[in-house]
């Protein structure tokens, strides 16, 4: 085996291995890595890196799928922040549906988790009681029930009459539209208290019993055990929710079928971008839009990360 | 740890144990019944006779029970929802094959074999995992245009096979490292090639992760709906969620009992596959974190 038949910058290259009658030492010690690989390489270059790249390059071109990209500029990006109202009302929309359903999903999550956690009989049912909606929430159907939940005749203004309360059209009245969507978030708070249940099961239960022996009360115990222990789960349970939070598509598209209004009410960033796709093929600008999400996400990412050392405790 | 350290209530001996987990499980069973209500609304809303719904009616008890609103429902676009179901099932279970046969192989040569660039690779997969698909989305889209997929399923099929979704490698990576290393070794020592360790020794010792990747993979083919609402326009192609927003766009207000229907039966195979593996779903989640 000669290694010095590895190529000097130490990579495969594939003339060494036809030159000889057996594969030289590189391309022997690395072939069955790389062909397990293959699948993934094959994606990874032809369905995610390639796309990401020309959509970054038809984000700053005029494109409607008939005739071929034409370069523009930044001009998409300009309109979109000078001209466009409807990007306006999109990112408004989209960032109160994440201010307000990451919290209160999360609150949820953590409330119920901690309530589950004390050992109860029952545990594993109420589990998966609070865990269905979440399976099911993604699906047309939930979108469906929701938007008749909330409709003028709906269930919702049933309850609110049987105490004298006449309730609004929710899903048609701009003012209360996008909230039935933070409360279907709201309602699939099952998978995050799932995830805070295990990070629960990893504090050692001696912490309280020291605790409450020095006379905490369990509020206190919360905010000093429970909260800073469970501070990365916390954590990660934030970003992940946060970025599907911006991902939403499906209930907004079902409840306002597909116009994201009324008024653009209920108008996701994703909505929008479908719409500008899809709709009216712009398809330049729709790359743009995109793009527009991957920058929000990585900073919001990257402002998470750089705000855990002064709340996120990591076990030393 | 052990099982039953949980069980003691910390700092709760001296009062009332009884009392608080009588109010604890009152309150856990409100919230219960709050969450559920609105589910088994929508199922009591499906049987009832179409001339009582929505007088206003929260309740759970129908007049009378009747499967009109299915019989009716399932004929109710110019396409029967028995052939949507049935390309549902299809796409679903291709869709599923392909994720955990494409994962596990990757999720092998990150987890077990030794080659150049293997940290290197592993952290663009990780990478992708925070990508949002919308800036795949389009040049995609061409891309499929280019070769004559859309209107096919292929679109939504056979990237699949090349492990795009990189949530299912990450999840089982993290299982094949649990496994011990003395099993590969031993096998190699026999003279093993890898194939042969991924196929006779890592596989049959990982059913519980292969069963939770095809679980969840299975369930959100099922429920995707932006994938086929792009890539097929020919009702007899339809899924089951096109199917129903195609119901909802056609039927208006007149016939909600028979959406309801449909949309109940639509979450049938994923209530039942919760049902049965509901464990593996739990674990699943409770392991990787993975995003529903």
């Amino acid at each position: 085996m000669v290694v010095g038949d590895a190529s000097p910058a130490g990579l495969p290259a594939a003339g060494h291995a036809v030159s000889g009658s057996r594969p030289s030492g590189f391309i022997r010690r690395n072939a069955a890595g790389y062909l397990f690989l293959a699948p993934w390489l094959i994606g990874f270059f032809g369905l995610t890196l390639g796309p990401a790249l020309a959509s970054f390059y038809l984000s700053f071109t005029d494109f409607d799928l008939l005739t071929s990209p034409k370069f523009i500029g930044a001009v998409n990006y300009v309109r979109m922040v000078t001209a466009d109202t409807k990007f306006d009302a999109a990112i408004r929309v989209t960032f109160v549906y994440v201010a307000l359903s990451v919290p209160l999903k999360l609150a949820f999550a953590l409330a119920i988790a901690v309530a589950l956690n004390r050992g109860l009989r029952g545990l594993t049912v109420y589990r998966a009681v609070f865990y269905l909606p979440s399976l099911l929430g993604a699906s047309v159907a939930i979108a469906v029930l929701w938007r008749q939940l909330f409709a003028s005749d709906g269930m919702v203004n049933a309850v609110l009459s049987l105490f004298g309360i006449d309730g609004p059209s929710w899903i048609s009245n701009p003012h209360y539209s996008l909230y039935t969507l933070v409360a279907l978030s709201v309602w699939q708070f099952g998978s995050p208290m799932i995830i805070f249940l295990a990070g629960l099961r990893q504090i050692p239960s001696d912490m309280y019993e020291a605790a409450s022996l020095d006379g905490a009360s369990p509020l206190r115990q919360f905010v000093r055990i429970t909260l800073p222990l469970l501070s990365p789960v916390v954590f990660f349970n934030f970003v992940i929710q946060t970025i599907e939070a911006f991902k939403a598509f499906t209930p907004a598209f079902i409840i306002s079928g597909g116009s994201g209004g009324p008024i653009d009410s209920t108008l996701f960033y994703t909505l929008y971008l479908y719409q500008e796709a899809f709709g009216y093929f712009r398809m330049g600008y729709a790359s743009a839009l995109a793009w527009v999400l991957v920058v929000i996400i990585a900073l919001f990412t990257a402002f998470a990360f750089l705000t855990t050392r002064y709340w996120v405790h990591y076990d030393d | 740890m052990t099982e039953a350290a949980h069980h003691d209530m910390p700092g709760r001996t001296g009062s009332h144990p009884y009392l608080r987990s009588g109010l604890l499980h009152a309150l856990l069973m409100a919230a219960s019944f709050v969450m559920l209500y609105p589910i088994l609304w929508m199922l009591a809303g499906s049987l009832r006779p179409a001339s009582e719904l929505f007088g206003g009616d929260a309740g759970l008890i129908p007049s009378q029970v009747t499967l009109k609103a299915y019989a009716d429902g399932w004929f109710g676009l110019q396409v029967n929802f028995g052939r949507f179901f049935l390309n549902s099932l299809a796409i679903s279970v291709l869709a599923t094959l392909g994720n955990v046969f494409a994962a596990s192989l990757v999720a092998f040569a990150f987890a077990r074999l030794t080659f150049f660039g293997r940290r290197f690779w592993f952290a663009l997969m990780l990478g992708t995992l925070m990508l949002p698909y919308h800036v795949t989305l389009i040049p995609q889209y061409v891309l499929f245009l280019k070769l004559g997929w859309v209107n096919t399923w292929l679109p939504l099929i056979v990237p699949k096979y090349f492990a795009v979704d990189a949530f299912f490698i990450f999840l089982m990576v993290q299982f094949f490292r649990g496994i011990p290393r003395e099993l590969d070794e031993a096998a190699r020592m026999d003279g093993c090639s890898a194939w042969r360790i991924y196929r006779k020794v890592i596989l049959p010792l990982s059913m519980p992760v292969l069963a939770t990747a095809a679980i969840f993979s299975f369930i959100w083919t099922w429920e995707d709906f932006f994938g086929p609402l792009i890539y097929i326009s020919n009702m007899k192609m339809y899924t089951v969620q096109l199917g129903l927003r195609s119901f909802v766009d056609s039927s208006g207000t007149s016939s909600w009992n028979e959406l309801f229907a449909m949309s109940i039966l639509s979450l049938v195979p994923i209530f039942l596959i919760f049902l049965f593996f509901q464990r593996l779903l739990i674990e699943g989640i409770a392991t990787t974190g993975l995003k529903r």
